[in-house]
């Protein structure tokens, strides 16, 4: 729905202040201790009580937050089902759990190996929070740009907890990257003389942002989708895997797979597994509203950490300092940060601005809970949530009419759906739950440590540190994805898969109940959230 | 709060239910019980995964939506239609070239187009389609490229159109070939990855790898920013 007239009443303030904005130029930045104190003081991961320590398993101890504590003190869905592991539906030499941008990525380099492929995803092909990535990928691919520019830019943002060898992996890889995308004849925005076109993101040094409209994610989903069906790699769609299997030397052999229509199970065997099944943004940490696409809710990090991998970062979410306040129908929506990169300013009720606009992700959060909680200069909004304004129109001032409707389609047209117009009026927005810093440890390979298991994209942790930088994901599902496919591909020659067992998992149950746990008659992974007769996010 | 929500009724395949008027069709269904598994992907508009067909009681109209974009409405008849069986070309990308002919090897329907326009009509995402397979059938692929770009692969063109044309497929090997074959490669993207490859960066990229946590959070603080 439009603006009420109350808000159309403040939007004046937002208009009132616009010009004296433009002409000072840019807000100042913190200074590192400003940010370790925003931080410290108003970003969620913050918060002791939205946190317990895991009861159980390789990380015992550690912190992460309820929400994930519930699924991994849980039970398992096949306990009590009785599977033949010997009587397999698929014996391959590699099988991706997921269809998103790292799964169709490792699938693709895995076949040019030489390797017979499975994926397997429980919704459709694609369906993913690749296809949501608006803002774009990044690269040091410019002259006056390197890698070590962006490595010290990503563990900077990280907070420099960051695994270094993953982010130099990240960092000197990404230009090979985005050049297999090119390859592939994925879209980017292009001068004609084929100069990628590229702009800042929250916490870079050099503008290494490369984008395909406000599309840059679905772009490179649906090339990589393209290509996956050119080469005829198997693919089944509404297939959920639900538990690993491991074979008696406790290498991963394989998985239990589970028909999302007609309820059956079915036994793949393979030489290698790569999880590639994204986050978890669906469990909404803290009540916040996500991001994230239907089928992000940690069933990798559930499946991995029964049979013994590792995991690092799982005390970090990112809140994204955009998500959607208003209109009702869209709260949580992703607004992406490219709005921030083109120059748009956060405002509050007085018109004010009070953070420069292109802090990291996590400060940006931090500062835009502290205006409305702190100060009380957040923007009340009928339905109950508080946000501040986001200028969008002051880009058409700063590059030219025009510029939001060429650069920004898909945010021009989701708001325009429900009566806002974001080229002549400024957004609310209020940070929303957007991506899993942490997740399963992975080595340069995308390996953890249970042999012959892969993690990449978003269910595997150590890349990003504490938090990830805007570009980094795009990149990292395609880096990462790349390097786990060559190296399970080759790999597979020299496998053999020894006999199959689901022992870790009841071994896994049994500490369970040996510390007592309380379970609470769930069940985990949950493969997809329940909504049913419940006003939700977007 | 429920007690304060105006209620509309809907008709989900037929079935009646109450549902608050300010839901998204998406939400609607949720709140009259249903999960879902298909029809349902990133609930934000990007992934095609919920076209919906609907038509209002008592108007013969049909018209679409996606379901996690659009509001329910009075008397509301509405269905998913969550997957198309669409025929798909196997190309080498490389191999290619970026004609007209190129095209009609792969999607020979699309000079069946009737020129009905059912194809424009209906897409959500409000994209000209019959005038992008206009291109397509003239070889005009950059333009062909252009207009289909914004396309999220939902299907509901292909589902009316009476040549039979699958739209959405015919639009990606048009966005291919025009990124593969026609937009020159990023000179500086190459120069750069030859670089990486004869190890240019590798002992600055071993200091930093190496460098204490101290080091790093001063040249971090020190680092110079690109207007």
């Amino acid at each position: 729905m439009p603006y009420t007239p109350q808000l159309r009443e403040l939007v004046k303030q937002v208009e009132a202040s616009r010009a004296e904005r433009i002409k000072k130029g840019p807000f100042r930045r913190m200074t590192m201790d400003e940010r370790d104190e925003v931080l410290k003081n108003f970003h969620p991961d913050f918060i002791e009580a939205s946190m317990r320590p895991l009861s159980v398993g390789v990380n015992k101890g550690d912190r992460v937050p309820h929400e994930f504590a519930d699924l991994i003190e849980a039970r398992s869905r096949i306990e009590g089902l009785g599977f033949d592991l010997e009587n397999f539906a698929y014996d391959v030499d590699v099988l991706v759990v997921g269809g998103g941008g790292a799964g169709a990525s490792a699938a693709l380099i895995a076949q040019e190996q030489g390797a017979d492929v499975l994926i397997v995803t429980k919704l459709r092909f694609g369906d993913a929070n690749t296809v949501m990535a608006q803002g774009g990928i990044q690269a040091a691919d410019k002259e006056g740009d390197s890698p070590a520019k962006h490595y010290l830019d990503v563990m900077g943002g990280g907070r420099f907890e960051n695994v270094p060898e993953l982010v130099s992996a990240l960092t000197l890889d990404a230009p090979l990257a985005l050049k297999w995308l090119e390859d592939l004849g994925a879209m980017f925005d292009k001068f004609p003389d084929g100069t990628m076109k590229s702009i800042h993101g929250g916490g870079t040094s050099r503008k290494r942002m490369h984008s395909a409209r406000d599309y840059s994610g679905a772009e490179i989903m649906r090339t990589l989708r393209d290509e996956v069906r050119n080469r005829a790699i198997r693919v089944i769609e509404f297939c959920a895997a639900v538990e690993l299997l491991l074979d008696e030397e406790g290498k991963v052999g394989g998985a239990v797979l589970y028909n999302m229509e007609t309820g059956e199970y079915e036994i793949v065997r393979a030489k290698s597994v790569i999880l590639a099944v994204g986050g978890s943004g669906r469990l909404e940490y803290q009540g916040f509203p996500t991001t994230n696409h239907y089928g992000a809710t940690a069933d990798g990090l559930v499946m991995g950490y029964r049979a013994g991998a590792e995991l690092a970062f799982m005390h970090t979410m990112q809140y994204h300092p955009t998500g959607a306040a208003y209109p009702p129908q869209i709260i949580g929506l992703l607004i992406t940060e490219k709005v921030r990169g083109l120059g748009a300013e956060p405002v509050n009720i007085d018109g004010e601005q009070f953070v420069y606009h292109l802090e990291t992700r996590d400060v940006a959060a931090a500062a835009i809970i502290r205006e409305i909680k702190e100060r009380r200069k957040g923007i009340a909004v009928p339905g109950g949530m508080i946000g501040v304004w986001l200028d969008s129109p002051m880009i058409d001032l700063l590059y030219g009419a025009g510029t939001v409707a060429r650069e920004l389609p898909a945010m021009v047209r989701q708001f325009a759906r429900f009566g806002v117009d974001i080229i002549n009026e400024p957004m609310l927005v209020y940070p929303a739950l957007h991506y899993q810093n942490g997740g399963l440890l992975i080595d340069e390979n995308g390996l953890t440590n249970v042999q012959n298991l892969y993690a990449v994209g978003e269910v595997a942790g150590g890349i990003h540190g504490g938090n990830r930088l805007m570009g980094n994901s795009l990149l990292d599902i395609v880096v990462f994805g790349r390097r786990a496919g060559a190296h399970a591909g080759a790999a597979a020659k020299e496998i053999k898969v020894k006999k199959l067992s689901l022992n870790y998992l009841q071994a896994f149950q049994r500490e369970l109940e040996a510390v007592g746990a309380d379970t609470g008659g769930r069940v985990s992974p949950i493969l997809l959230p329940r909504y049913t007769h419940r006003m939700t996010s977007a | 709060m429920e007690s304060d929500l105006k209620m509309v009724n809907i008709y989900v395949m037929g079935k009646k239910y109450l549902v608050p008027d300010s839901l998204t069709i998406m939400h609607a269904m949720e709140y009259a019980g249903y999960q879902l598994v298909r029809g349902c992907g990133c609930r934000a508009g990007f992934c095609g995964a919920c076209a919906t067909v609907f038509r209002i009681h008592g108007d013969y109209d049909l018209k679409v939506g996606l379901a996690c974009q659009t509001k329910v409405e009075p008397e509301m008849y509405l269905t998913q239609i969550p997957f198309f069986p669409a025929q798909k070309s196997e190309y080498k990308l490389g191999e290619l070239k970026p004609t007209a002919a190129q095209i009609a090897q792969f999607y020979p329907e699309i000079y069946r187009c009737i020129g009905c326009n059912a194809c424009t009509k209906i897409c959500p995402q409000d994209l000209k389609v019959m005038q992008y397979i206009a291109y397509a059938q003239r070889g005009q692929i950059d333009r062909c490229a252009d207009e289909s770009f914004d396309c999220v692969m939902c299907g509901l063109c292909a589902s009316r159109c009476p040549a039979q044309i699958v739209h959405f497929n015919v639009g990606i090997l048009a966005r291919r070939l025009y990124s593969r074959h026609l937009l020159p490669p990023a000179g500086h993207l190459q120069s750069r990855v030859a670089e990486i490859e004869s190890g240019k960066f590798a002992v600055e990229m071993t200091e930093l790898v190496n460098a204490s946590k101290e080091t790093l959070r001063k040249l971090y603080a020190s680092r110079e920013i690109e207007d």
